[in-house]
């Protein structure tokens, strides 16, 4: 970290009282440390998916389980839609500081309009989080149960079909022990679950249904590693959670700046300080992204 | 030196908010490169999963993390204008940070070692080593 542009004179008594020995706000320097604690606590949730991860044989590939975009059905597109997720929040953080330098400026209406846009940027994530969540808790997969049947299961705190792939002959022995609605559930995802072909599906015998679902090219996996959910939507539903906050102090900010409270008061310091929250919400997601979307 | 900091008296010396927006931006696209490189890099390791040797993997996954850091001093030094801020209170920010190379090594080796025992015949699951292990070959 290098030094700073600010130019201090060489003696200058930081400790003999009557300045801030840091040449900060009281404010500002408590947002800092709540800042740290709050990385140690984000830190610590990383290390223990990180300590849990390395602990197992298999854990679920990023590129299978995060491979959809809204409106693209079911083409394979890893990486894609965590991109456009990642360039929202760098973004909104590109607003909201420069939100805090029309503040330097004592720019009311500059201050206004980048505080909108970093809201903005903000619901935005929200609602690729919300839209991304959704459609894990209600995907369907086929994967090998416990109990050594075969079943359609989503993403969840406490399944998910993530799991190394399943031989042909593991997969045969399966759909052997599975019963008549599990073999209808599971040839109805070959017709993506339209209601005609259900019923019709419903009038067949196991055997038809195993030799339908045997030559399909049916994709189906072991059972993930139990502590994916939980850390999946844990981590990022923690780090959402302060999005979510991080857009309400925006709102507050953006009311009080529209009453002209920042002017009265002659500063824009409680911008800076919104915005120390907001970028640290960014720099969260750096790390979650990495974590789970790139390696 | 500024009208803006006038009920600040406790700061003595305010850092110059004079200049343009020309380095948020300088930093945003830097920012925006150093994300492309690593989607890049996760794109090739996804294009050639099962090719790659376990150093290969390991490295690259290295090389993410590392670019994960080189973003995340950008934020904090220049959108969080720590940078700008003096050295003492840099400090106090930056060396409890230092805990989490412990944090990490201490853990994630732990993590490593949990699994190898798990790979032994006096793992926990003994009756599942044969599966385990040829999964292990494919998945690192």
């Amino acid at each position: 970290m290098t030094m700073g542009s600010t130019t201090i004179p060489a003696g200058t008594k930081w400790w003999s009282g009557g300045k801030s020995p840091f040449n900060v706000n009281y404010g500002k320097v408590m947002m800092w440390y709540f800042l740290m604690s709050d990385a140690f606590t984000f830190g610590a949730f990383l290390i223990s998916y990180g300590t849990i991860r390395f602990s197992v044989n298999h854990w679920a590939d990023p590129n299978h389980v995060f491979n959809s975009f809204p409106f693209a059905g079911h083409a394979n597109l890893p990486l894609a839609f965590v991109s456009l997720m990642t360039f929202i929040l760098i973004f909104s953080s590109v607003t909201m500081v420069l939100a805090v330098h029309e503040g330097h400026q004592m720019n009311r209406k500059g201050v206004e309009k980048f505080m909108i846009m970093t809201i903005i940027g903000g619901l935005a994530f929200l609602g690729c989080q919300a839209w991304e969540w959704t459609h894990l808790l209600t995907g369907e997969h086929v994967a090998l149960l416990t109990d050594g049947t075969l079943g359609v299961i989503p993403t969840t705190v406490k399944m998910n079909p993530w799991g190394a792939d399943l031989d042909h002959g593991t997969m045969m022995a399966a759909l052997q022990k599975t019963s008549h609605e599990g073999l209808v559930a599971i040839a109805s995802t070959l017709h993506h679950g339209a209601e005609t072909v259900h019923h019709n599906l419903n009038q067949l015998t196991n055997q038809e249904l195993i030799n339908q679902i045997s030559t399909s090219g049916l994709h189906a996996t072991h059972s993930g590693p139990i502590a994916f959910g939980g850390y999946f939507f844990g981590i990022t539903g923690f780090h959402g959670f302060h999005v979510f906050s991080g857009v309400i102090i925006n709102i507050v900010m953006y009311i009080k700046t529209k009453l002209g409270h920042f002017d009265q008061r002659g500063h824009y310091e409680m911008i800076e300080k919104a915005g120390l929250y907001w970028h640290f919400v960014d720099l969260v997601w750096v790390f979650v992204f990495l974590c789970f979307y790139l390696v | 030196m500024s009208a803006q900091h006038v009920d600040n008296p406790e700061v003595t010396f305010h850092p110059d908010h004079s200049g343009g927006t020309g380095k948020i931006w300088k930093i945003f696209w830097v920012l925006s490169l150093l994300t492309i490189i690593e989607l890049a890099l996760g794109y090739f390791l996804y294009a050639k999963s099962g090719e790659l040797g376990y150093v290969a993997v390991l490295s690259t996954k290295c090389a993410i993390a590392i670019l994960t850091i080189a973003k995340a001093y950008y934020i904090v030094s220049v959108f969080m204008h720590l940078g700008d801020e003096i050295r003492n209170f840099i400090m106090t920010i930056v060396v409890p940070l230092v805990l989490f190379v412990w944090f990490i090594i201490a853990f994630l080796s732990d993590g490593n070692s949990w699994k190898n025992l798990r790979n032994t015949s006096a793992g926990s699951k003994p009756n599942q080593v044969e599966q385990v292990q040829t999964e292990g070959t494919t998945h690192h």
